[in-house]
């Protein structure tokens, strides 16, 4: 899989869980960005990305997380 | 219905769930279904936020809108101890406790003595305690307290079962004391959050990550399951519960087909494993009559293969067993229906089991909201039946076990009925004897069951918790009235409820249900003649009665009309009926009351 394959899938993610009808992921966007990505939404994000790309995040690896960019690199990483 | 609907009745995709909660919640309120609509406070010794947005979905699935308050993180005790105005002003109908073991403050430790550890324990126990007297004292309503899961280490090992230090030991203590509480407090559930845990798998439920990083008490995907447990809770106290089983004959009560392999043939018994299954679950279904669940037949066979069928030596279900037996080559859809009409219950509080999914495709596109249970093979029959919650068990009375031989006698005074030229001679026939008197303590429970249960004859379709139920009792301005009817066929128990409300020298009638099998009995009209007596005693010359309109109760429009009332005023689909007790004549005289 490859970023903009990762990409495609992880629009798909927050557009479903944050309730949004568009929304543009770049490697820069952070939570203060998006409409809805509050603490609360996030801990559903992060279930949904575990799910959809089948591994678990450890701890500090959420903690961590900074913007999107670092998301995928991340994602890339595990499934790699 | 949209398949994503499905998802909220067993099996669960919990994953999907959590995705989609969005759309499926716009799907649920979509389907313009009537709800009843309840509050909810759930206070959380963990984090709540997920939780409530997916018991939200489980509760809108059976029926339910609530309007949801939640407390700060961990401040369960707080908000109700430290009088909480905003709690008390959100005037729950529920609070929910969702604590778990991490809320324990008082855990033993391995030096300390038995007293120590019994000072512990009660120190827990009283705080619990004190918290949900409060909670009864200050906001009166039904409360749900979890007990609690058995946490992910064992420092003892397996001695932590049996040893006062064990924290399992203690929590199997605790969990004890919170049951002891359950039972004589009505108005208080238990949600056995400890099955739950179990259930679950407890090395899965218990992610630690989740814990430290958002103080979710489980794992994130375990979610679904935990709303869906409580969930069940709610809807059976607010009355969504099924009410009867429509079950399939060959392979799904034995194995084969009795038509072609004869009643020998059949699977059932203790020879073959497939037979083990079978037998198991016929047990299954039988201990649900102790609930009051209505088992019904619909196979297609002819009528006495399936009759010898549920002969065989080796069954457990009898020809007696069920209420209605439709084993014909009709559709089963159409069957389905005439079954509920027999037991003047709705199609959709039935549930089918059926082996063929054919089947059952054909009764869940046929009959509106119908409720299709797909099961796979005999072994996993019971499981997938089971964990749907169908008949979720939150009091038992007397009424749910006599209810299979209450239903019976209804179907022998159908066939009486149909041996009389004239209705009121069968009428008089029965040798019928109505109480009819002011609630009174022992029937509070099925009081408040009823108000909760009955759809069609409901005049104001208002639902009224146990302790609701009480305080009208209790209340000088109200008039109660709850009939019990006998007939020579049998008791048929507390079927009818009303509640008038006096203002000076008006009555208004807030609350008028009866059970639909006592229908066209005259019960209806004895209610009545009771409160118009109750009333005139207290000197009230005008009564006020009203109908809300819901989807279900379209018999009882014009029921005051009938009754000599009215029409008052019209408000949209609501009516508003008036009449005065002078020169009132009673409606009735066939049924002996005692008052």
């Amino acid at each position: 899989m490859n970023r903009d394959e990762i990409y495609a899938k992880l629009t798909e993610i927050f557009k479903e869980n944050l309730d949004l009808e568009e929304i543009e992921l770049t490697d820069t966007t952070t939570a203060d960005d998006v409409e809805g990505w509050d603490s609360l939404a996030h801990i559903s994000l992060i279930a949904a990305i575990e799910q959809e790309f089948g591994f678990r995040f450890a701890m500090k690896e959420v903690v961590n997380l900074h913007n999107v960019g670092e998301m995928v690199d991340l994602i890339l990483q595990k499934i790699g | 219905m949209n398949d994503l609907l499905y998802q909220l009745q067993y099996p669960t995709d919990p994953g999907l769930v959590l995705r989609k909660r969005n759309t499926i919640r716009k799907l649920l309120l979509k389907t313009g279904e009537k709800r009843v609509q309840k509050k909810i406070a759930i206070l959380g010794g963990s984090t709540t936020h997920d939780i409530r947005e997916i018991l939200d979905l489980f509760l809108l699935y059976n029926g339910i809108e609530a309007e949801f308050y939640e407390c700060e993180y961990n401040q369960y005790y707080e908000e109700v101890m430290f009088n909480n105005e905003e709690l008390k002003s959100f005037r729950p109908d529920i609070v929910w406790f969702h604590t778990s073991y991490r809320n324990i403050l008082h855990t033993p430790d391995t030096r300390d003595t038995r007293e120590e550890v019994e000072e512990k324990y009660e120190a827990e126990v009283g705080r619990f305690r004190g918290m949900w007297e409060k909670c009864t004292e200050e906001l009166g309503c039904t409360i749900i307290q979890n007990n609690f899961e058995y946490p992910f280490y064992r420092l003892l090992g397996n001695k932590d079962a049996s040893d006062i230090h064990g924290l399992t030991n203690y929590i199997q203590h605790l969990n004890a004391a919170f049951y002891d509480y359950a039972q004589s407090h009505e108005n208080f559930h238990i949600h056995d959050l400890n099955y739950v845990a179990a259930d679950y798998g407890l090395p899965r439920w218990h992610d630690l990550s989740a814990w430290y990083l958002y103080k979710y008490c489980c794992r994130i995907e375990a979610i679904p399951c935990l709303a869906h447990s409580v969930a069940r809770i709610i809807k059976s106290l607010y009355g969504k519960n099924k009410k009867g089983f429509v079950l399939d004959l060959d392979n799904t009560l034995w194995g084969g087909v009795v038509g072609d392999d004869g009643v020998q043939n059949l699977e059932i018994g203790s020879e073959t494993a497939a037979a083990q299954a079978y037998q198991e679950f016929q047990q299954y279904l039988k201990a649900h009559q102790g609930l009051g669940v209505l088992l019904n037949i619909n196979s297609k066979n002819d009528r006495e293969n399936a009759l010898a069928g549920l002969a065989h030596p080796e069954g457990v279900l009898r020809q007696e067993d069920f209420i209605s037996i439709k084993a014909n080559w009709n559709p089963k859809s159409r069957n389905m229906v005439e079954i509920a009409q027999e037991l003047n219950l709705l199609p959709e509080s039935l549930v089918f089991v059926d082996d063929n999914p054919a089947e059952r495709e054909i009764v869940s596109t046929q009959v509106p909201h119908a409720c299709v249970v797909p099961i796979s093979c005999p072994e996993n029959y019971i499981r997938e039946i089971d964990r749907a919650g169908f008949f979720e068990v939150t009091s038992l009375s007397q009424d749910d076990l006599a209810r299979t031989q209450m239903y019976k006698a209804n179907a022998q005074r159908v066939q009486a009925a149909q041996s009389f030229g004239n209705y009121e001679d069968y009428l008089r026939s029965l040798d019928m004897h109505a109480e009819i008197k002011p609630f009174s303590a022992v029937y509070m429970a099925r009081i408040a069951q009823l108000t909760n249960k009955s759809n069609q004859f409901n005049l104001t379709t208002k639902r009224y918790t146990q302790a609701e139920i009480e305080a009208a009792a209790a209340d000088p301005n109200c008039i109660t009235l709850y009939g019990k009817l006998t007939d020579k066929f049998g008791d048929n128990g507390v079927v009818s409820v009303m509640i008038g409300r006096q203002e000076k020298e008006t009555l208004h009638i807030e609350l008028f249900l009866m059970s639909c099998r006592v229908l066209k009995r005259g019960m209806e009209q004895a209610m009545m003649d009771e409160m118009v007596r109750h009333a005139m005693e207290r000197g009230i010359t005008r009564i006020w009665g009203y109908y809300y309109r819901t989807a279900k109760n379209g018999m009882v429009a014009e029921l005051y009309r009938d009754f000599g009332f009215t029409l008052a005023e019209t408000r949209g689909d609501d009516t508003v009926w008036v009449r005065d007790t002078e020169n009132y004549k009673n409606l009735q005289s066939i049924i002996t009351i005692e008052h």
